[in-house]
């Protein structure tokens, strides 16, 4: 193995411990992208295709609150964090909730199509341009590593969410609604329950994260309408490979799949590193194909 | 308290319950009985929301259970402790009681609500970190009950509290009927157990077909002899 890594300019020399701690960093934002979209899954049972569309909608609402509008960047995230929310919100009750009882294969394609209606509305209003905030935050040296300070941050508020929500989903009765909706849906009125409540806080909650993503992504990566084919499918994977709908192994699968794509993209080249990822995926998926984490059904 | 009057329900076009007409008087341990098939939990559905009734009248404390959405039947005082138990498996024995307690009036007292529960059955508090579904069968019906009792409910309705258990579990499970009686609830249970269920209430109705066919005293019908031959084995 370490042979074969050797071969390709890769050893334990400090490129290779820069490489696992950029991992480490890469999989808070990955691990943010999988928990709203593993949430959803879990409460309402229907995968969000277009959850990566949604954080575009984010990127693009902060630009145009900063660069059209003139506001200051905090206010523009709250801002993009409630407007993603409410999208979510939208999503769940204009295009899930009809499609609810249908076979998955309706759900997967409602919100396939919705994806292409994203990314052409982002092109009709900001063009094909990579655009950005020209933000330069600058980085962290230690030694002869360098870490940017845009990863760094992404990563401490990406795991202050994820403890946030945790804390939330145990502590709170509609947290626990949330965590126990998918164990047994029929039994939830006999709680008190309102099912079509518990969905609807979910989408919003879903959607939130997907703006929060939003504004952690706008500090490292360029906005164009196609930035969800790069972040979308491997999301999907992540959460697969946890385990669809597992809040704990989606994230723990985030920084597997994380140090796949910043080791292997150190050792042999940036596209490899996906491309070794996906086939780590696809081993896993013939082997147990509820995912590492996943209960066998 | 309870109150039914021809009430009708099925599942699509297969019909369930024929004009069924009963009540539970406040205070009062009411049995429904009859064979596998005759209806007993379709009843306990319809009462509770999760299946609407079809034609009928059916009143909790003079509010109309059937324009009231299933998610706030329990507001009205009426908790269900479902067939099999259906406790949320892989939830800790106390996140399933704080489910219990969703609606906001009980919220407002979860902590006193916990304690009492906590108080009538010891065993919960043991194991109130762990996951529900590890729990043995008996233990089970003790949490599922607590549960229910967790809404502070005026009306508690068991739905074959017996089922799946051991015989010396099931002993207990009617102690702790009689306990939950003894605490003042009001109680409507169904049960095959016939001879058991007929020593804890003090009314009953059978159920034959969807219909119920015969009612009185839990000592009359105790002491029927068609009962007594199609369901005690007497």
């Amino acid at each position: 193995m370490f042979g074969f890594f050797s071969s390709l300019d890769c050893s334990l020399d400090i490129f290779f411990v820069e490489a696992l701690l950029n991992g480490v960093l890469l999989a808070g934002l990955l691990a943010l992208l999988a928990l709203g979209l593993n949430l959803v899954f879990g409460v309402i049972d229907v995968v969000w295709i277009c959850y990566a569309e949604l954080v575009m909608i984010g990127m693009y609402a902060i630009f145009f609150f900063v660069q059209t509008v003139g506001l200051p960047l905090p206010l523009a995230f709250l801002l993009a964090i409630g407007l993603v929310a409410i999208a979510g919100l939208l999503l769940h009750y204009l295009v899930i909730r009809p499609v609810l009882d249908q076979p998955p294969i309706n759900q997967l394609l409602v919100t396939g199509g919705l994806l292409f209606l994203l990314q052409a509305a982002a092109t009709m209003a900001f063009g094909i341009e990579f655009r950005n905030l020209g933000l330069r935050l600058g980085s962290m040296n230690i030694g002869d590593m360098s870490f940017s300070w845009s990863r760094i941050i992404t990563f401490a508020v990406a795991i202050a969410a994820v403890v946030a929500l945790w804390q939330f989903l145990t502590r709170t009765y509609i947290g626990t609604a949330i965590r126990a909706i998918s164990q047994d849906r029929q039994i939830m009125p006999l709680m008190g329950v309102d099912q079509k409540k518990v969905y609807l806080a979910t989408s919003a909650i879903g959607g939130g994260l997907a703006g929060l993503a939003a504004c952690l992504m706008v500090l490292q990566y360029d906005i164009y309408p196609q930035i969800g084919l790069q972040f979308g499918p491997l999301t999907f994977m992540i959460c697969v490979l946890g385990g669809l709908g597992n809040m704990v192994g989606g994230f723990v699968a985030a920084f597997i799949i994380a140090q796949f794509i910043t080791i292997g993209g150190s050792c042999v080249a940036t596209e490899w590193g996906y491309a070794v990822a996906f086939l780590f995926f696809m081993l896993v998926i013939f082997v147990r194909p509820q995912g590492l984490f996943g209960a066998k059904s | 308290m309870l109150d039914l009057k021809g009430v009708d329900a099925g599942y699509g076009a297969f019909q369930a319950l024929f004009g069924i007409s009963m009540r539970v008087n406040a205070g009062e341990a009411v049995a429904v009985i009859g064979a596998n098939g005759a209806g007993k939990t379709t009843l306990m559905r319809v009462i509770s929301g999760m299946l609407p009734a079809s034609s009928g009248t059916m009143t909790m404390e003079g509010s109309d259970l059937r324009t009231t959405p299933p998610h706030k039947v329990v507001e009205l005082g009426i908790a269900h402790v479902p067939e099999s138990r259906r406790l949320f498996p892989r939830l800790s024995v106390e996140d399933n009681l704080r489910l219990g307690a969703y609606i906001p009036s009980a919220r407002a007292h979860f902590a006193e609500r916990l304690d009492y529960v906590y108080g009538l059955f010891p065993r919960l508090k043991e194991r109130r970190g762990q996951f529900a579904g590890t729990m043995s069968g008996g233990e089970q019906q003790m949490c599922a009950i607590a549960r229910a009792l967790m809404s502070k409910p005026k009306l508690v309705l068991l739905d074959e509290p017996s089922m799946g258990l051991a015989p010396v579990i099931v002993q207990q499970v009617f102690d702790l009927v009689r306990r939950i009686r003894t605490e003042g609830y009001t109680v409507l249970i169904v049960e095959q157990n016939v001879s058991q269920v007929l020593k804890v209430a003090d009314r009953a109705y059978l159920l034959e077909v969807g219909r119920i066919v015969q009612s009185g005293s839990s000592a009359e019908l105790a002491a029927s002899d068609e009962i007594r031959k199609a369901y005690m084995g007497i």
